[in-house]
């Protein structure tokens, strides 16, 4: 053995998830922000948005809003974990590869980055008419946003197909020995 | 590695699995079968992929109109109500001091989603006519459409919170408008005709990027 990696390939990213889960949780149930007017308070959470415009008869959007801005982030959260804790063993279980996937449709559909310029610029034109004041949650929600995209950056997702078992039943390419680069990891 | 001509998987008769990324070589050409690896169904190219991103584009471009024309926002106060279109409020943002707001909102909701139809109007004809010029460009646009398109959401996101925090009943109240369903309609039925054209279909009728050379030439570079 040449050279030794401090710790596994996914340690990394899997830190980094865990602490995505816990800023999306406090995200989500804190109030991102508080209106102030004449001694009125109004407060939101990201659900509580889409569920406003659910009520106000706009549906399909309000749908549409919960996917991008809470359930296609939080699946593909916790796709990711699973899948990290899964990418420990050798070889990885047989359904990693359909993780892979799902994690990858998701990715697509999950807009916090947008959500969170969203909600500035809501802000800056509401601040006109309104104290704002902004609550615990928009400060959890800024570090989620900065979080999955590191998460990204730190998943090597071609390692994992590498490893994954094959659906033929062949062994994984990176177990063979014909791959001395590939198999001296444990 | 810059003097070798490219070689298509096509011209080698090989398939890139869509899910895992594995090369490999199909049963037949008519029948590709499944991935060896992931068990995803193997295709030479999308099915249909220029047909169904012409629909969604076309989908998208009648829903721009009533996106643009009718209002977002509604705001009620006791003076009376107030519509607002997406211009509109690019316009009140820009009025109210707030210009790079104003020019990031105007970009995001009204030059990316024109740009994003125009984009792929401009791929589907160069690739049904054949085109075999700036593919390497054309690729690159390819991935700008797909990069950029979920920052379009930027409006429907900023009309969700304002809606949500401006009920303050009966001082002030705001309610969402008939141009967000459309305008939410048009940012994803063109990020789902972006994920349906296939962008290998740019390559097909072959480059200007570098002569072709024989298979056998390739195998080495």
């Amino acid at each position: 053995m040449l050279a030794k990696r401090p710790s596994g390939p996914h340690d990394l990213p899997l830190a980094l998830t865990v602490t995505a889960i816990i800023a999306f949780i406090v995200a989500n149930t804190l109030p991102l922000m508080a209106l102030k007017v004449v001694g009125r308070v109004a407060s939101t959470t990201i659900a509580g948005g889409a569920y406003q415009l659910w009520l106000q008869g706009e549906r399909i959007t309000g749908v549409l809003v919960a996917f991008c801005a809470v359930l296609a982030p939080a699946g593909y959260l916790l796709f990711m974990l699973t899948l990290l804790l899964a990418a420990r063993r050798s070889p990885p279980p047989a359904w990693t590869g359909e993780f892979l996937r799902w994690v990858g449709h998701l990715q697509v559909w999950s807009m916090l980055e947008v959500v969170m310029l969203g909600i500035l610029v809501a802000l800056t034109k509401i601040a006109q008419l309104a104290t704002v004041e902004p609550g615990i949650g928009i400060y959890a929600f800024g570090s989620v946003v900065l979080l999955i995209p590191a998460i990204m950056d730190n998943v090597d997702a071609t390692e994992l197909w590498r490893r994954v078992e094959w659906i033929d039943g062949e062994m994984p390419l990176a177990a063979s020995p014909t791959l001395p680069g590939a198999g001296g990891r444990q | 590695m810059m003097t070798g001509a490219p070689v298509t998987a096509a011209q080698l008769r090989l398939v890139s699995c869509e899910a895992c990324h594995l090369v490999s070589r199909p049963a037949s050409a008519e029948e590709p079968g499944f991935c060896r690896r992931c068990g995803e169904k193997l295709e030479a190219r999308r099915p249909g992929s220029i047909q169904t991103t012409w629909a969604l584009t076309f989908a998208a471009a009648i829903c721009y109109i009533p996106a643009n024309a009718l209002p977002v926002l509604d705001t009620t106060t006791p003076a009376g109500s107030e519509a607002d279109t997406i211009l509109g409020g690019v316009v009140f943002l820009y009025t109210s001091g707030s210009w790079p707001l104003a020019l990031v909102v105007l970009i995001a909701s009204v030059m990316i989603p024109l740009g994003k139809l125009v984009s792929l109007a401009y791929l589907l004809i160069t690739i049904q006519r054949g085109s075999v010029t700036n593919s390497r460009e054309r690729t690159r646009l390819y991935r700008m459409v797909v990069f950029i398109g979920r920052w379009s959401m930027l409006d429907v996101f900023v009309d969700t919170f304002t809606v949500a925090l401006v009920q303050l009943q009966p001082l002030m109240s705001v309610a969402p408008g008939a141009g967000v369903l459309f305008f939410a309609a048009v940012v994803v039925l063109t990020m789902l005709a972006a994920e349906s054209l296939d962008p290998r279909l740019i390559w097909d009728s072959g480059t200007d990027a570098a002569p072709a050379t024989p298979i056998s030439h390739a195998r080495h570079g």
